[in-house]
Protein backbone atom coordinates (compact mmCIF):
# COMPACT_ATOMS: atom_id res chain seq x y z
CA UNK A 1 0.00 0.00 0.00
CA UNK A 2 2.55 2.17 1.22
CA UNK A 3 4.64 1.30 -1.86
CA UNK A 4 1.66 2.13 -4.47
CA UNK A 5 1.48 5.51 -2.65
CA UNK A 6 5.19 6.23 -3.40
CA UNK A 7 4.75 5.19 -7.33
CA UNK A 8 1.54 7.46 -7.32
CA UNK A 9 3.29 10.73 -6.15
CA UNK A 10 6.38 9.92 -8.02
CA UNK A 11 4.02 9.52 -11.36
CA UNK A 12 2.08 12.91 -9.91
CA UNK A 13 5.60 14.43 -9.46
CA UNK A 14 6.48 13.20 -13.34
CA UNK A 15 3.35 14.37 -14.76
CA UNK A 16 3.68 17.78 -13.25
CA UNK A 17 6.94 18.30 -14.33
CA UNK A 18 6.55 16.79 -18.08
CA UNK A 19 3.44 19.50 -18.03
CA UNK A 20 5.29 22.30 -16.21
CA UNK A 21 8.54 21.55 -18.68
CA UNK A 22 5.96 21.49 -22.08
CA UNK A 23 3.67 24.45 -20.95
CA UNK A 24 7.34 26.59 -20.40
CA UNK A 25 8.38 25.57 -23.91
CA UNK A 26 5.15 25.96 -25.36
CA UNK A 27 4.56 29.67 -23.56
CA UNK A 28 7.87 30.45 -25.16
CA UNK A 29 7.34 29.79 -28.36
CA UNK A 30 3.68 31.51 -28.51
CA UNK A 31 5.42 35.11 -26.86
CA UNK A 32 8.35 34.63 -29.52
CA UNK A 33 5.66 33.98 -32.72
CA UNK A 34 3.43 36.88 -31.34
CA UNK A 35 6.48 39.63 -31.29
CA UNK A 36 6.33 40.89 -35.02
CA UNK A 37 5.63 44.72 -34.66
CA UNK A 38 6.29 44.97 -38.04
CA UNK A 39 3.33 43.33 -39.51
CA UNK A 40 0.51 45.10 -41.24
CA UNK A 41 -3.31 44.02 -40.74
CA UNK A 42 -6.59 44.52 -43.16
CA UNK A 43 -8.59 46.97 -42.86
CA UNK A 44 -10.56 47.39 -39.77
CA UNK A 45 -8.45 45.14 -37.52
CA UNK A 46 -8.44 45.82 -34.00
CA UNK A 47 -5.45 46.84 -32.12
CA UNK A 48 -2.72 44.26 -32.22
CA UNK A 49 -3.16 42.47 -28.93
CA UNK A 50 -6.82 42.53 -29.30
CA UNK A 51 -6.64 41.38 -32.50
CA UNK A 52 -4.05 38.49 -32.07
CA UNK A 53 -7.05 37.35 -29.16
CA UNK A 54 -9.97 37.45 -31.39
CA UNK A 55 -8.50 36.32 -34.72
CA UNK A 56 -9.29 32.75 -35.30
CA UNK A 57 -7.50 32.06 -38.36
CA UNK A 58 -9.47 31.27 -40.72
CA UNK A 59 -8.77 33.46 -43.80
CA UNK A 60 -12.10 34.36 -44.80
CA UNK A 61 -10.36 38.02 -44.93
CA UNK A 62 -8.12 36.62 -47.56
CA UNK A 63 -10.68 34.89 -49.70
CA UNK A 64 -12.55 37.56 -50.01
CA UNK A 65 -10.08 39.87 -51.06
CA UNK A 66 -10.47 40.45 -55.08
CA UNK A 67 -7.08 41.72 -55.04
CA UNK A 68 -4.89 38.93 -53.42
CA UNK A 69 -3.76 41.71 -50.97
CA UNK A 70 -3.99 39.88 -47.70
CA UNK A 71 -1.89 36.32 -47.06
CA UNK A 72 -2.26 34.07 -44.08
CA UNK A 73 1.12 33.59 -42.26
CA UNK A 74 2.36 30.19 -43.06
CA UNK A 75 5.53 28.94 -41.04
CA UNK A 76 8.54 30.16 -42.12
CA UNK A 77 7.15 33.61 -43.33
CA UNK A 78 7.98 34.38 -39.81
CA UNK A 79 4.75 36.16 -38.93
CA UNK A 80 2.10 34.77 -35.91
CA UNK A 81 1.40 31.71 -37.72
CA UNK A 82 -1.87 31.69 -39.69
CA UNK A 83 -2.87 35.62 -39.25
CA UNK A 84 -3.84 37.73 -42.34
CA UNK A 85 -1.53 40.56 -43.23
CA UNK A 86 -0.28 42.03 -46.69
CA UNK A 87 3.35 43.44 -48.29
CA UNK A 88 2.34 46.49 -49.89
CA UNK A 89 5.52 46.91 -52.04
CA UNK A 90 4.07 43.60 -53.32
CA UNK A 91 0.42 44.15 -53.26
CA UNK A 92 -1.36 46.71 -51.61
CA UNK A 93 -4.73 47.01 -50.38
CA UNK A 94 -6.89 49.20 -53.31
CA UNK A 95 -9.59 50.36 -50.61
CA UNK A 96 -12.25 49.33 -52.16
CA UNK A 97 -15.42 51.15 -51.84
CA UNK A 98 -17.45 48.15 -50.64
CA UNK A 99 -14.42 46.70 -48.13
CA UNK A 100 -15.17 42.79 -49.34
CA UNK A 101 -12.59 41.83 -46.48
CA UNK A 102 -14.02 43.03 -43.23
CA UNK A 103 -17.77 41.94 -43.05
CA UNK A 104 -17.04 38.10 -43.55
CA UNK A 105 -14.59 38.03 -40.62
CA UNK A 106 -16.40 35.95 -38.40
CA UNK A 107 -14.80 37.17 -34.70
CA UNK A 108 -14.92 40.57 -35.17
CA UNK A 109 -11.37 40.68 -35.05
CA UNK A 110 -11.72 43.11 -37.85
CA UNK A 111 -14.10 45.69 -36.73
CA UNK A 112 -16.70 46.60 -39.14
CA UNK A 113 -17.45 49.90 -36.68
CA UNK A 114 -13.95 51.35 -37.60
CA UNK A 115 -14.86 51.66 -41.44
CA UNK A 116 -18.52 52.75 -40.89
CA UNK A 117 -19.85 56.14 -40.56
CA UNK A 118 -23.53 57.60 -40.43
CA UNK A 119 -24.97 59.45 -43.57
CA UNK A 120 -28.14 60.76 -43.58
CA UNK A 121 -29.23 58.20 -40.96
CA UNK A 122 -27.73 55.40 -42.67
CA UNK A 123 -24.80 52.87 -41.90
CA UNK A 124 -22.34 53.52 -44.77
CA UNK A 125 -18.75 52.34 -45.24
CA UNK A 126 -16.01 55.02 -45.58
CA UNK A 127 -12.70 53.41 -46.43
CA UNK A 128 -11.04 56.80 -45.67
CA UNK A 129 -11.39 55.64 -42.19
CA UNK A 130 -9.06 52.62 -42.31
CA UNK A 131 -5.94 53.20 -40.63
CA UNK A 132 -4.10 49.83 -41.04
CA UNK A 133 -0.61 51.83 -41.01
CA UNK A 134 1.38 54.86 -42.02
CA UNK A 135 3.25 56.14 -44.80
CA UNK A 136 6.93 57.37 -43.71
CA UNK A 137 8.90 59.08 -46.38
CA UNK A 138 12.72 58.78 -45.99
CA UNK A 139 13.89 62.03 -47.18
CA UNK A 140 17.57 60.95 -48.16
CA UNK A 141 16.79 57.99 -50.72
CA UNK A 142 13.29 60.07 -52.16
CA UNK A 143 14.56 61.65 -55.56
CA UNK A 144 11.99 64.42 -55.15
CA UNK A 145 14.44 65.70 -52.32
CA UNK A 146 17.32 65.18 -54.59
CA UNK A 147 15.48 67.97 -57.14
CA UNK A 148 14.15 65.22 -59.48
CA UNK A 149 10.90 65.12 -60.62
CA UNK A 150 8.78 62.60 -59.15
CA UNK A 151 5.74 62.33 -57.72
CA UNK A 152 4.97 58.88 -58.54
CA UNK A 153 3.60 58.17 -55.00
CA UNK A 154 1.20 60.92 -54.55
CA UNK A 155 -0.35 60.33 -57.53
CA UNK A 156 -0.97 56.53 -57.05
CA UNK A 157 -2.79 57.81 -53.53
CA UNK A 158 -6.42 57.70 -53.18
CA UNK A 159 -6.54 60.42 -50.90
CA UNK A 160 -4.15 62.36 -53.11
CA UNK A 161 -3.36 66.27 -51.43
CA UNK A 162 -4.95 65.10 -48.45
CA UNK A 163 -2.73 61.87 -47.33
CA UNK A 164 -0.15 62.95 -49.38
CA UNK A 165 0.86 66.34 -50.75
CA UNK A 166 3.84 67.92 -52.84
CA UNK A 167 5.36 71.03 -50.72
CA UNK A 168 7.24 73.37 -53.03
CA UNK A 169 10.58 74.14 -51.93
CA UNK A 170 13.95 76.48 -53.11
CA UNK A 171 16.15 74.49 -54.70
CA UNK A 172 19.83 75.85 -52.98
CA UNK A 173 22.11 73.78 -55.78
CA UNK A 174 20.50 74.94 -58.91
CA UNK A 175 19.51 78.14 -57.50
CA UNK A 176 16.89 78.68 -59.24
CA UNK A 177 14.49 75.85 -59.20
CA UNK A 178 12.02 74.48 -57.06
CA UNK A 179 12.23 70.84 -55.40
CA UNK A 180 8.53 69.05 -55.21
CA UNK A 181 8.74 67.24 -51.82
CA UNK A 182 5.85 64.88 -51.04
CA UNK A 183 4.56 65.26 -47.57
CA UNK A 184 2.33 62.74 -45.65
CA UNK A 185 -0.18 63.97 -43.15
CA UNK A 186 -0.99 61.14 -40.98
CA UNK A 187 -4.10 62.08 -39.95
CA UNK A 188 -5.31 61.12 -43.43
CA UNK A 189 -3.35 58.90 -44.50
CA UNK A 190 -5.50 55.20 -44.28
CA UNK A 191 -1.51 53.06 -44.70
CA UNK A 192 -2.98 51.39 -47.77
CA UNK A 193 0.35 51.11 -49.28
CA UNK A 194 -0.62 52.53 -52.73
CA UNK A 195 2.22 54.58 -52.58
CA UNK A 196 5.15 52.54 -51.41
CA UNK A 197 3.96 50.20 -54.46
CA UNK A 198 4.34 53.39 -56.91
CA UNK A 199 7.50 54.36 -55.35
CA UNK A 200 10.00 54.26 -58.32
CA UNK A 201 13.33 53.55 -56.31
CA UNK A 202 14.71 50.32 -55.88
CA UNK A 203 14.18 49.78 -52.02
CA UNK A 204 10.62 51.82 -52.00
CA UNK A 205 11.81 55.14 -50.45
CA UNK A 206 8.33 55.65 -49.06
CA UNK A 207 6.95 52.84 -46.84
CA UNK A 208 4.16 52.25 -44.67
CA UNK A 209 4.59 50.82 -41.53
CA UNK A 210 2.20 50.27 -38.60
CA UNK A 211 0.83 53.43 -36.94
CA UNK A 212 1.86 52.61 -33.19
CA UNK A 213 5.52 51.72 -34.28
CA UNK A 214 5.89 55.09 -36.46
CA UNK A 215 3.95 57.32 -34.73
CA UNK A 216 4.92 59.87 -31.83
CA UNK A 217 2.63 61.21 -29.01
CA UNK A 218 3.02 64.77 -27.18
CA UNK A 219 1.29 63.98 -24.37
CA UNK A 220 -1.61 66.42 -22.61
CA UNK A 221 0.77 68.77 -21.30
CA UNK A 222 0.98 71.14 -24.36
CA UNK A 223 -2.01 73.23 -25.33
CA UNK A 224 -2.39 74.82 -28.48
CA UNK A 225 -3.08 78.55 -27.38
CA UNK A 226 -4.79 79.26 -30.88
CA UNK A 227 -7.45 76.59 -30.86
CA UNK A 228 -10.10 77.43 -28.80
CA UNK A 229 -10.87 73.91 -28.81
CA UNK A 230 -7.83 72.92 -27.30
CA UNK A 231 -7.31 76.25 -25.01
CA UNK A 232 -10.73 75.23 -23.43
CA UNK A 233 -8.91 72.38 -21.55
CA UNK A 234 -7.41 75.17 -19.24
CA UNK A 235 -10.44 75.54 -17.92
CA UNK A 236 -11.06 75.06 -14.42
CA UNK A 237 -7.28 74.43 -14.53
CA UNK A 238 -5.71 75.70 -10.70
CA UNK A 239 -3.61 78.11 -12.48
CA UNK A 240 0.40 77.45 -12.87
CA UNK A 241 2.35 75.69 -10.33
CA UNK A 242 5.74 77.05 -9.14
CA UNK A 243 8.25 75.21 -7.00
CA UNK A 244 9.46 77.40 -4.09
CA UNK A 245 12.93 77.22 -2.69
CA UNK A 246 14.37 78.96 -0.11
CA UNK A 247 16.57 80.43 -3.32
CA UNK A 248 13.00 81.87 -5.55
CA UNK A 249 11.98 83.80 -2.20
CA UNK A 250 13.84 86.75 -3.66
CA UNK A 251 12.67 87.94 -7.08
CA UNK A 252 15.60 86.66 -9.93
CA UNK A 253 17.25 90.36 -9.81
CA UNK A 254 17.50 90.46 -6.10
CA UNK A 255 18.96 87.25 -5.57
CA UNK A 256 21.72 87.72 -8.65
CA UNK A 257 22.45 90.67 -7.35
CA UNK A 258 22.95 89.57 -3.92
CA UNK A 259 26.80 90.10 -2.57
CA UNK A 260 28.08 92.07 -5.04
CA UNK A 261 28.85 95.87 -4.44
CA UNK A 262 28.14 97.81 -7.37
CA UNK A 263 29.58 100.82 -5.65
CA UNK B 1 -15.33 -5.90 -55.40
CA UNK B 2 -17.82 -6.33 -52.91
CA UNK B 3 -15.00 -8.24 -50.50
CA UNK B 4 -13.06 -5.25 -50.74
CA UNK B 5 -15.99 -2.75 -50.48
CA UNK B 6 -17.45 -5.18 -46.96
CA UNK B 7 -13.49 -4.63 -45.79
CA UNK B 8 -12.80 -1.06 -46.78
CA UNK B 9 -16.30 0.98 -46.55
CA UNK B 10 -16.01 3.56 -43.74
CA UNK B 11 -12.16 3.58 -44.55
CA UNK B 12 -13.22 4.39 -48.21
CA UNK B 13 -15.77 6.79 -46.98
CA UNK B 14 -13.83 8.23 -44.58
CA UNK B 15 -10.68 8.88 -47.18
CA UNK B 16 -13.83 10.62 -49.23
CA UNK B 17 -15.04 13.30 -46.39
CA UNK B 18 -11.71 13.97 -45.69
CA UNK B 19 -10.69 14.76 -49.09
CA UNK B 20 -14.27 16.31 -50.46
CA UNK B 21 -13.90 18.70 -47.33
CA UNK B 22 -10.19 19.75 -48.30
CA UNK B 23 -11.49 20.36 -52.43
CA UNK B 24 -14.61 22.16 -51.61
CA UNK B 25 -12.19 24.37 -48.70
CA UNK B 26 -9.36 24.87 -51.72
CA UNK B 27 -12.40 25.66 -54.50
CA UNK B 28 -13.67 27.96 -51.70
CA UNK B 29 -10.28 29.77 -52.07
CA UNK B 30 -9.27 29.66 -55.56
CA UNK B 31 -12.25 29.47 -57.55
CA UNK B 32 -14.61 31.44 -55.25
CA UNK B 33 -17.02 28.49 -54.73
CA UNK B 34 -19.44 28.98 -52.45
CA UNK B 35 -20.19 25.76 -50.55
CA UNK B 36 -17.43 25.77 -48.00
CA UNK B 37 -15.44 29.36 -47.26
CA UNK B 38 -12.81 29.53 -44.82
CA UNK B 39 -11.01 26.90 -43.25
CA UNK B 40 -12.02 24.00 -40.60
CA UNK B 41 -10.99 27.28 -37.68
CA UNK B 42 -14.12 29.11 -38.79
CA UNK B 43 -15.95 28.43 -42.62
CA UNK B 44 -18.85 29.39 -43.61
CA UNK B 45 -21.42 26.95 -45.65
CA UNK B 46 -23.22 27.97 -48.21
CA UNK B 47 -22.23 31.34 -48.09
CA UNK B 48 -24.74 31.70 -45.13
CA UNK B 49 -24.50 29.41 -42.44
CA UNK B 50 -21.59 29.86 -40.02
CA UNK B 51 -19.55 26.89 -38.36
CA UNK B 52 -16.79 27.32 -36.29
CA UNK B 53 -14.24 25.21 -33.86
CA UNK B 54 -15.64 25.11 -30.66
CA UNK B 55 -12.25 24.38 -28.61
CA UNK B 56 -10.65 28.02 -30.85
CA UNK B 57 -13.63 29.57 -29.75
CA UNK B 58 -13.34 28.40 -26.07
CA UNK B 59 -9.21 29.86 -26.10
CA UNK B 60 -10.54 33.25 -27.30
CA UNK B 61 -13.19 33.11 -24.76
CA UNK B 62 -10.26 32.40 -21.83
CA UNK B 63 -8.08 34.70 -23.56
CA UNK B 64 -10.69 37.42 -22.13
CA UNK B 65 -11.93 38.21 -25.69
CA UNK B 66 -15.60 38.07 -26.56
CA UNK B 67 -16.34 36.63 -30.07
CA UNK B 68 -18.58 38.30 -32.62
CA UNK B 69 -22.25 36.00 -33.29
CA UNK B 70 -20.47 34.73 -36.12
CA UNK B 71 -17.98 32.69 -34.28
CA UNK B 72 -20.38 31.69 -31.46
CA UNK B 73 -22.96 30.62 -33.41
CA UNK B 74 -20.48 28.65 -35.71
CA UNK B 75 -19.54 26.85 -32.51
CA UNK B 76 -22.78 26.31 -31.10
CA UNK B 77 -23.79 24.50 -34.46
CA UNK B 78 -20.43 22.22 -34.61
CA UNK B 79 -20.46 21.47 -30.85
CA UNK B 80 -24.09 20.17 -31.04
CA UNK B 81 -23.85 18.50 -33.87
CA UNK B 82 -20.70 16.05 -32.77
CA UNK B 83 -22.73 15.96 -29.11
CA UNK B 84 -25.72 14.15 -30.69
CA UNK B 85 -24.23 12.82 -33.64
CA UNK B 86 -20.71 13.05 -34.57
CA UNK B 87 -19.14 12.18 -31.07
CA UNK B 88 -15.30 12.28 -32.06
CA UNK B 89 -16.17 11.37 -35.72
CA UNK B 90 -14.52 14.19 -36.32
CA UNK B 91 -10.79 13.21 -35.69
CA UNK B 92 -11.67 9.86 -38.15
CA UNK B 93 -13.80 11.56 -41.05
CA UNK B 94 -12.25 15.09 -40.99
CA UNK B 95 -9.42 16.23 -39.77
CA UNK B 96 -6.69 16.16 -42.41
CA UNK B 97 -4.02 14.85 -39.83
CA UNK B 98 -5.93 11.33 -39.56
CA UNK B 99 -4.72 10.84 -43.11
CA UNK B 100 -1.27 10.63 -41.66
CA UNK B 101 -1.15 9.39 -38.52
CA UNK B 102 -3.23 6.00 -40.34
CA UNK B 103 -0.34 6.44 -42.76
CA UNK B 104 2.01 5.78 -39.83
CA UNK B 105 0.08 3.33 -38.51
CA UNK B 106 0.25 0.98 -41.49
CA UNK B 107 3.23 1.29 -41.64
CA UNK B 108 4.26 0.30 -38.28
CA UNK B 109 1.48 -2.90 -38.58
CA UNK B 110 3.22 -3.74 -41.75
CA UNK B 111 7.13 -3.22 -41.31
CA UNK B 112 6.23 -4.99 -37.85
CA UNK B 113 7.65 -2.18 -35.66
CA UNK B 114 5.10 -2.96 -32.32
CA UNK B 115 7.31 -6.46 -31.99
CA UNK B 116 10.66 -4.99 -32.45
CA UNK B 117 10.02 -1.68 -30.07
CA UNK B 118 10.85 -1.60 -26.52
CA UNK B 119 7.55 -0.51 -25.10
CA UNK B 120 7.58 3.02 -24.53
CA UNK B 121 4.60 3.78 -21.89
CA UNK B 122 2.63 7.21 -22.56
CA UNK B 123 -0.68 7.50 -20.79
CA UNK B 124 -3.55 8.42 -22.95
CA UNK B 125 -4.61 11.58 -20.66
CA UNK B 126 -2.15 13.90 -21.50
CA UNK B 127 -4.27 15.47 -24.25
CA UNK B 128 -6.33 16.31 -21.44
CA UNK B 129 -3.58 17.84 -19.45
CA UNK B 130 -2.66 19.61 -23.11
CA UNK B 131 -5.94 21.02 -23.22
CA UNK B 132 -6.25 22.28 -19.42
CA UNK B 133 -2.77 23.58 -19.89
CA UNK B 134 -3.77 25.58 -23.45
CA UNK B 135 -6.64 27.33 -21.42
CA UNK B 136 -4.66 28.55 -18.71
CA UNK B 137 -2.02 29.59 -21.46
CA UNK B 138 -4.57 31.44 -23.69
CA UNK B 139 -5.45 33.55 -20.79
CA UNK B 140 -1.85 34.45 -19.75
CA UNK B 141 -0.86 34.83 -22.79
CA UNK B 142 -3.74 37.19 -24.40
CA UNK B 143 -4.17 34.66 -27.19
CA UNK B 144 -5.62 30.82 -28.33
CA UNK B 145 -2.24 29.17 -28.03
CA UNK B 146 -3.07 26.09 -29.67
CA UNK B 147 -3.77 27.77 -32.96
CA UNK B 148 -0.82 29.32 -32.94
CA UNK B 149 1.28 25.49 -32.93
CA UNK B 150 -1.51 23.30 -34.10
CA UNK B 151 -0.49 20.85 -37.09
CA UNK B 152 -4.21 20.30 -37.82
CA UNK B 153 -4.65 23.75 -38.42
CA UNK B 154 -1.37 24.52 -39.98
CA UNK B 155 -2.07 21.51 -42.34
CA UNK B 156 -5.07 22.16 -43.57
CA UNK B 157 -4.63 25.95 -43.86
CA UNK B 158 -1.38 24.83 -45.62
CA UNK B 159 -3.01 22.88 -48.22
CA UNK B 160 -5.89 25.57 -48.81
CA UNK B 161 -3.88 28.63 -48.91
CA UNK B 162 0.04 27.43 -49.18
CA UNK B 163 2.22 25.14 -46.93
CA UNK B 164 5.67 27.12 -46.48
CA UNK B 165 6.91 25.13 -44.17
CA UNK B 166 3.97 23.84 -42.72
CA UNK B 167 5.22 20.15 -44.05
CA UNK B 168 7.62 19.95 -41.38
CA UNK B 169 4.72 19.55 -38.91
CA UNK B 170 3.85 16.89 -41.02
CA UNK B 171 6.33 15.19 -41.16
CA UNK B 172 7.34 15.03 -37.57
CA UNK B 173 3.92 13.91 -36.81
CA UNK B 174 4.33 10.96 -38.97
CA UNK B 175 8.18 10.08 -37.50
CA UNK B 176 7.08 10.46 -34.15
CA UNK B 177 3.51 7.98 -34.74
CA UNK B 178 6.28 5.76 -37.10
CA UNK B 179 9.21 5.51 -34.67
CA UNK B 180 8.24 6.67 -31.14
CA UNK B 181 4.76 6.02 -30.13
CA UNK B 182 2.19 4.33 -31.61
CA UNK B 183 -0.80 6.54 -31.91
CA UNK B 184 1.22 8.98 -30.60
CA UNK B 185 -0.44 12.41 -32.07
CA UNK B 186 -4.18 11.55 -32.18
CA UNK B 187 -3.95 9.10 -29.45
CA UNK B 188 -2.22 10.45 -26.85
CA UNK B 189 -1.03 14.51 -27.27
CA UNK B 190 -3.90 15.95 -29.75
CA UNK B 191 -6.05 18.11 -26.96
CA UNK B 192 -8.30 18.57 -30.05
CA UNK B 193 -9.36 15.03 -30.14
CA UNK B 194 -9.47 15.50 -26.17
CA UNK B 195 -12.26 17.92 -27.16
CA UNK B 196 -14.04 15.94 -28.98
CA UNK B 197 -14.07 12.78 -26.77
CA UNK B 198 -15.21 14.75 -24.20
CA UNK B 199 -18.58 16.60 -26.07
CA UNK B 200 -19.42 13.43 -27.80
CA UNK B 201 -19.59 11.44 -25.06
CA UNK B 202 -22.84 10.57 -25.14
CA UNK B 203 -23.85 10.82 -28.87
CA UNK B 204 -26.23 8.63 -30.79
CA UNK B 205 -24.38 6.66 -33.22
CA UNK B 206 -22.07 3.67 -31.61
CA UNK B 207 -20.29 0.46 -32.22
CA UNK B 208 -22.09 -2.45 -30.37
CA UNK B 209 -20.13 -5.65 -29.89
CA UNK B 210 -21.87 -8.89 -29.36
CA UNK B 211 -19.94 -11.26 -27.10
CA UNK B 212 -21.29 -14.76 -28.50
CA UNK B 213 -20.25 -14.42 -32.18
CA UNK B 214 -16.51 -12.89 -31.11
CA UNK B 215 -13.93 -15.77 -31.82
CA UNK B 216 -11.01 -13.73 -29.96
CA UNK B 217 -9.11 -12.81 -33.02
CA UNK B 218 -8.25 -9.42 -31.89
CA UNK B 219 -8.46 -8.25 -35.34
CA UNK B 220 -10.21 -5.50 -33.87
CA UNK B 221 -8.01 -4.10 -31.13
CA UNK B 222 -5.39 -4.48 -33.74
CA UNK B 223 -6.58 -2.00 -35.87
CA UNK B 224 -7.61 0.26 -33.32
CA UNK B 225 -6.42 3.93 -33.03
CA UNK B 226 -7.78 3.36 -29.10
CA UNK B 227 -8.11 0.48 -28.35
CA UNK B 228 -8.41 0.65 -24.73
CA UNK B 229 -12.33 1.55 -25.66
CA UNK B 230 -12.39 -2.19 -26.54
CA UNK B 231 -12.14 -3.26 -22.97
CA UNK B 232 -15.46 -5.29 -23.08
CA UNK B 233 -14.11 -7.19 -26.56
CA UNK B 234 -14.99 -11.21 -26.04
CA UNK B 235 -15.94 -10.51 -22.67
CA UNK B 236 -19.48 -9.17 -22.83
CA UNK B 237 -22.39 -8.13 -24.78
CA UNK B 238 -22.21 -3.92 -24.91
CA UNK B 239 -21.93 -0.87 -27.11
CA UNK B 240 -18.24 0.74 -26.83
CA UNK B 241 -19.31 3.79 -24.62
CA UNK B 242 -15.80 5.50 -23.93
CA UNK B 243 -16.21 8.81 -26.18
CA UNK B 244 -12.50 8.24 -27.42
CA UNK B 245 -13.59 6.02 -30.19
CA UNK B 246 -13.96 7.74 -32.98
CA UNK B 247 -16.31 5.94 -34.84
CA UNK B 248 -13.87 5.32 -37.70
CA UNK B 249 -15.09 1.96 -38.06
CA UNK B 250 -12.51 -0.09 -38.87
CA UNK B 251 -13.23 -2.52 -35.93
CA UNK B 252 -16.84 -3.34 -37.65
CA UNK B 253 -15.02 -4.08 -41.23
CA UNK B 254 -11.75 -6.18 -40.06
CA UNK B 255 -14.09 -8.35 -38.04
CA UNK B 256 -14.90 -11.29 -39.71
CA UNK B 257 -17.20 -13.11 -37.36
CA UNK B 258 -19.62 -10.38 -37.25
CA UNK B 259 -19.35 -9.28 -33.83
CA UNK B 260 -19.18 -5.83 -34.50
CA UNK B 261 -21.51 -3.62 -35.85
CA UNK B 262 -22.69 0.57 -35.72
CA UNK B 263 -26.27 0.96 -33.95
CA UNK B 264 -27.96 4.17 -31.64
CA UNK B 265 -26.84 4.30 -28.25
CA UNK B 266 -28.60 1.90 -25.68
CA UNK B 267 -29.88 4.02 -22.95
CA UNK B 268 -30.44 1.44 -20.65
CA UNK B 269 -27.55 -0.52 -19.91
CA UNK B 270 -28.23 -3.47 -19.76
CA UNK B 271 -26.09 -6.44 -17.24
CA UNK B 272 -25.49 -4.68 -14.65
S1 LIG C 1 -10.06 46.90 -49.00
FE1 LIG C 1 -10.10 45.68 -50.86
S2 LIG C 1 -7.96 45.59 -51.58
FE2 LIG C 1 -7.93 46.29 -49.45
S3 LIG C 1 -7.60 44.39 -48.28
FE3 LIG C 1 -9.81 44.78 -48.33
S4 LIG C 1 -10.56 43.62 -50.08
FE4 LIG C 1 -8.33 43.75 -50.30
S1 LIG D 1 -11.56 36.85 -41.23
FE1 LIG D 1 -11.12 37.62 -39.17
S2 LIG D 1 -10.76 35.78 -37.95
FE2 LIG D 1 -10.61 35.16 -40.12
S3 LIG D 1 -8.40 35.35 -40.57
FE3 LIG D 1 -9.37 37.29 -41.16
S4 LIG D 1 -9.12 38.58 -39.34
FE4 LIG D 1 -8.77 36.48 -38.68
S1 LIG E 1 -0.46 54.80 -47.67
FE1 LIG E 1 0.26 56.21 -49.25
S2 LIG E 1 -1.23 56.00 -50.89
FE2 LIG E 1 -2.17 55.11 -49.07
S3 LIG E 1 -3.29 56.80 -48.11
FE3 LIG E 1 -1.25 56.81 -47.20
S4 LIG E 1 -0.10 58.22 -48.43
FE4 LIG E 1 -1.88 57.69 -49.63
S1 LIG F 1 7.69 57.82 -55.71
FE1 LIG F 1 9.26 57.45 -54.25
S2 LIG F 1 11.02 58.60 -55.00
FE2 LIG F 1 9.25 59.35 -56.06
S3 LIG F 1 8.57 61.07 -54.85
FE3 LIG F 1 7.42 59.32 -54.13
S4 LIG F 1 8.63 58.58 -52.47
FE4 LIG F 1 9.94 59.92 -53.61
Amino acid sequence: MDKNRRAFLVSLAQNVAIAATGGFLWSAYVEEAKAAPLILRPPGARKEQDFMSLCIKCGLCVEACPYDTLMLAKPGDNKPLGTPYYIPRNIPCYMCDDIPCVPPCPTGALDIKSVTKEQDGKQVFDITMMRMGVAIVDIKDCIAYWGIQCDACYRACPLLDKAIYMEMRRNERTGKHAKLLPVVDPDYCTGCGLCEHACVTEIAAIKVLPRDVALGKVGNHYVKGWEKSDEARLKGSSGIRTTVTPRSEKSAVESLNEGLNLE
Amino acid sequence: MSKIWNKYRFLILRRFTQIALLVLYIGGNYWGWKILQGNLSSSKLFDTIPLADPYAVLQIFSTGAIVAMDALIGAVIIAVFYALLGGRAFCSYVCPVNMVTDLANYLRRKWNLDKFEKKWWASRNIRYWVMGLSFILSFILGTAVFELVSPISMTHRGIIFGMGFGWAAIVTIFLFDLFILKNGWCGHICPLGGFYSLIGRYNLFRVKHIQPNCTLCMKCKEVCPEKEVLYMIGKKSQMVDMGECTLCGRCVEVCDDDALHFGIRDFVKKGE
